[in-house]
């Protein structure tokens, strides 16, 4: 799915200024705790989150995240929302809950990315 | 939808022992934030998370969730496993992502509407 | 020639927390250190800084240096120490106070995140003396580093 396709099935709000047409999201991972986020092995993937604190932008960035969707109606401070357009990561806000946005998401075939689980080495 | 059919549709491990399975589930809520949690859940929600510390079993107690699916392969420690039985708290592991797991119980609860 | 990156941790200080990675790892891929060590190097400081947040007393420091063989990263502070270092390297085993869980910070992963992302990793700790952590991400040969 295009970012574009993202915003109109979570009825989100783009928090991007400019063109995201060639972002797609076909890959995820949900998550509020960051440490798991950075055991993920594969990039070219979106996050799902509904922590805005600003570790999420550094760890987008550490990882090469390509987009980042917020749920539960939360949004990041102006300053992540520029940050994140320096560093040319499209980022959206949904009001729905991340069960719904992850539901919606993987019923349109957004597939999960690799994740070491807690078990590998 | 049943929790034992939830459990069985999906795959998932029972960690718990001696505790009922026959909640009914009517949505899920995904989250790793023990507060967001505490003001979000509601009776009959499905708890799935990466969130492995002891205090799940006491947030899940005080919500009354349906139970709690922790994903990604994590098993918690047993002495969260055993309070969770003691509480009577329905803990369950899956070993995809917090992501997959709810889609697809996404798609169970919605196709159980029809 | 060796190149030296040294970053100041304050205890507490969220808005901060996790800007040193963000910016050495900007660092690292601009000398030329390939994306996968540079990812793993910015991991492990990740991870490391926000433990000098959450946990110490007074802060810390982080200090990477590159060598043409490998970056070398020191996290060091001066309290409290960990009581059981084995204890604190199993997944999942979090002393993580309630606000640093409610903000998605604690999960209990950061330490065995260090390790998992280093060739080598040492931890040393006493307690009302501080920690020492060093790891060491080996560099490709074909790096386009010096």
């Amino acid at each position: 799915m295009t970012f574009v396709d993202v915003v109109i099935l979570l009825q989100a709000e783009s928090l991007f200024k400019g063109d995201a047409s060639d972002t797609l999201i076909d890959h995820a991972y949900a998550a509020d705790l960051l440490s798991d986020v950075l055991a993920l092995t594969e990039e070219r993937t979106t996050l799902i989150t509904g922590t805005i604190s600003p570790q999420v932008i550094r760890v987008a960035e550490i990882l090469n995240v390509i987009g980042i969707i917020f749920v539960r109606g939360k949004r990041p401070s102006q300053e992540i929302i520029d940050y994140a357009q320096r560093l040319d990561i499209p980022m959206l806000t949904t009001r729905k809950t991340m069960f719904e946005a992850c539901g919606l998401l993987y019923a349109h075939s957004v597939r999960p990315c690799k994740n070491r689980s807690a078990l590998d080495d | 939808m049943l929790l034992t059919d939830v459990v069985t549709a999906l795959g998932l491990q029972v960690l718990t022992s001696g505790v009922d399975l026959d909640h009914e589930v009517r949505s899920g809520i995904v989250c790793d934030l023990l507060s967001v949690v505490l003001a979000k859940a509601q009776q009959n929600d499905l708890w799935i998370t990466i969130q492995r510390h002891q205090n799940i079993v006491a947030v899940a107690k005080v919500t009354s969730v349906a139970g709690v699916i922790l994903a990604d392969g994590i098993i918690p420690e047993q002495a969260v496993i055993d309070r969770a039985s003691k509480e009577e708290i329905p803990l369950l592991a899956a070993k995809e992502s917090s992501f997959v797991v709810s889609g697809k119980l996404f798609a169970l609860l919605s196709s159980g509407e029809e | 020639m060796n190149t030296n990156f040294s970053y100041d941790v304050h205890a507490g200080d969220i808005e901060q927390g996790g800007s040193a990675s963000a910016a050495l790892k900007s660092e690292l891929r601009k000398i030329g250190i390939c994306e996968e060590q540079a990812r793993r190097a910015g991991i492990i400081v990740f991870e490391g800084e926000m433990n000098l947040l959450v946990y110490a007393t007074n802060g810390g420091t982080v200090n990477a240096t590159v060598t043409s063989e490998a970056i070398t990263i020191t996290i060091e502070d001066a309290g409290p120490g960990i009581a059981d270092i084995d204890l604190a390297m199993t997944p999942g085993y979090s002393t993580a106070p309630d606000w640093a869980l409610n903000l998605g910070f604690g999960a209990g992963m950061g330490l065995v995140n260090m390790q998992r992302n280093s060739n080598f990793f040492e931890i040393h700790s006493h307690t009302g003396k501080g920690t020492l952590i060093r790891c060491r991400v080996n560099r490709r040969k074909n790096d386009a580093a010096d």
